[in-house]
């Protein structure tokens, strides 16, 4: 039987596979690719061995750093990237949790003042499993079913 | 993490760090804590001086607090500085919405060194990376209040003798006081210390603090109300237990009274122990306590003062 897929492929680019269901829109937000001008294509809630359902996300002509894709770790650990080169995949990488995490994490406490003024939030992973992060400023802990992206 | 990122993070702390604020209580080494101990007993022997002369000190009390700005206020004078600030966010800009940035921006252009307190937890450090002078923090919310860990531990050295193999009793609300957090905090880096916390199991020592002692291997013990093994204490330190942390009234009510200091219960403790409180007390030390030898906290109070002026004079390094 031949093999269909639920997501168009690409010729060029990266493939986010392995996130959550519940983490897509997350993904697109953290990588800011409702920005972005490149062809974004997604799928939610397909089947998935691993996992039962998951989402995926084909972004054309687009490559990531580490760096920059390393922040969607955060909600979805799991993720793999495929980079993509004429329809070929040429290589794989999966996501890793980073040291820092800067800019895109609401702090969890409502008395922080990074929720009052316009500051550059900053944390500290602490625990990568569950994931636990302090803040630079207040010293409180954001746990992991905690974290809203900015 | 984007190299632009880590360049401007680097950027922020090594200003932070070149210009020395005191934020938290781990801000300080250990050889820190012991220099402030040392300058607050030369301060206390000669409290009129003139280091600070010719300069000009802000105390920003987005937030009321009298005793906190008052001590501050009294180790300037005493240090023979000029006060600039205010003492609540109403008669500052803020009530016309200028923003926590702004205000510490322009300060910064006329002050040496900012002292603030604030409401909001975090303030402090955001403020340290904000200004051009050394900041210190009166008190960010519920998060840190430094300058009182460092007189809480200026009392113990000076009626104890020493900061190691302190035997110290936390009694009351062990959950939410940030006074007991940070003073925990400091004692751990000093030799041998054992904890007894005194505290109903709605206000214990939050885990995280128990873990930090296990990891350290120092000795602590959790104790649901006072009984005879207080009579091992060097520190009896006392906090409030107040209605506002419980869920449930019924809960409070029940405990409202164990947790009360009565002179009687003094009489079998060891002849060094002496009791602390970081004050406002209301009556989780009974007024018959203050005549004992052993009552401490009014002039716990006034040592603060003493070790306000050695942290400013350590910061602007002027000793």
């Amino acid at each position: 039987m031949q093999k269909q897929l639920n997501v168009s492929a690409i010729k060029d680019g990266t493939v986010i596979d392995h996130i959550p269901t519940k983490a897509l829109f997350k993904v697109i937000q953290i990588l800011k690719l409702d920005e972005v001008q490149n062809m974004v294509t997604f799928g939610n809630n397909l089947d998935s061995k691993a996992m039962g359902t998951k989402a995926i996300v084909k972004i054309a002509n687009r490559f990531f750093e580490d760096v920059e894709v390393n922040k969607i770790a955060l909600v979805a650990p799991n993720a793999k990237l495929n980079t993509i080169r004429n329809y070929e995949v040429v290589e794989k990488r999966v996501v890793q949790i980073p040291e820092q995490v800067i800019g895109y994490v609401r702090c969890f406490n409502p008395k922080c003042i990074t929720n009052a003024e316009n500051v550059i939030t900053k944390f500290q992973i602490i625990s990568e499993k569950p994931i636990e992060m302090k803040c630079f400023y207040c010293e409180k802990i954001t746990y992991e079913n905690e974290i809203k992206i900015k | 993490m984007e190299t632009g990122t880590i360049e401007l993070l680097l950027t922020i702390y090594q200003e932070t760090m070149s210009q020395k604020s005191l934020i938290s209580i781990t801000d300080f080494s250990k050889e820190e804590y012991l220099k402030i101990m040392e300058l607050s007993s030369k301060f206390e022997a000669n409290p009129n001086q003139s280091l600070l002369k010719g300069k000009v000190i802000a105390t920003l009390f987005f937030e009321p607090s009298t005793r906190t700005r008052l001590s501050f206020e009294t180790a300037i004078n005493r240090l023979g500085g000029k006060i600039i600030g205010f003492s609540d966010s109403t008669s500052s800009s803020v009530s016309k919405g200028e923003s926590l940035h702004d205000t510490i921006r322009m300060v910064s252009n006329y002050a040496d060194m900012i002292i603030m307190r604030h409401p909001l937890e975090g303030s402090a450090r955001y403020a340290a990376e904000v200004s051009d002078v050394p900041v210190i923090n009166a008190g960010d919310g519920a998060n840190q209040h430094p300058s009182q860990t460092l007189l809480d531990m200026y009392s113990i050295m000076k009626t104890q003798g020493r900061l190691d193999d302190i035997n110290i009793f936390m009694v009351g609300d062990l959950k939410y006081g940030r006074t007991v957090h940070s003073l925990l905090m400091a004692l751990s880096q000093f030799n041998n210390p054992i904890f007894n916390f005194v505290a109903p199991p709605e206000l214990a020592m939050p885990d995280e603090y128990k873990l930090f002692l296990s990891q350290k291997g120092i000795r602590y013990f959790e104790h649901l109300e006072f009984n005879d093994i207080i009579n091992q204490a060097d520190i009896i330190y006392m906090t409030r237990v107040q209605k506002e942390r419980f869920i449930d009234p019924v809960e409070y009510e029940k405990v409202k009274n164990v947790y009360i200091l009565k002179n009687e219960m003094l009489a079998n403790t060891k002849p060094n122990v002496k009791i602390l409180h970081p004050l406002p007390r209301i009556n989780e030390i009974h007024t018959n306590v203050d005549t004992n030898p052993k009552a401490y906290y009014f002039t716990q109070a006034r040592n603060g003062v003493f070790t306000r002026m050695a942290i400013i004079s350590h910061l602007l390094n002027l000793q």
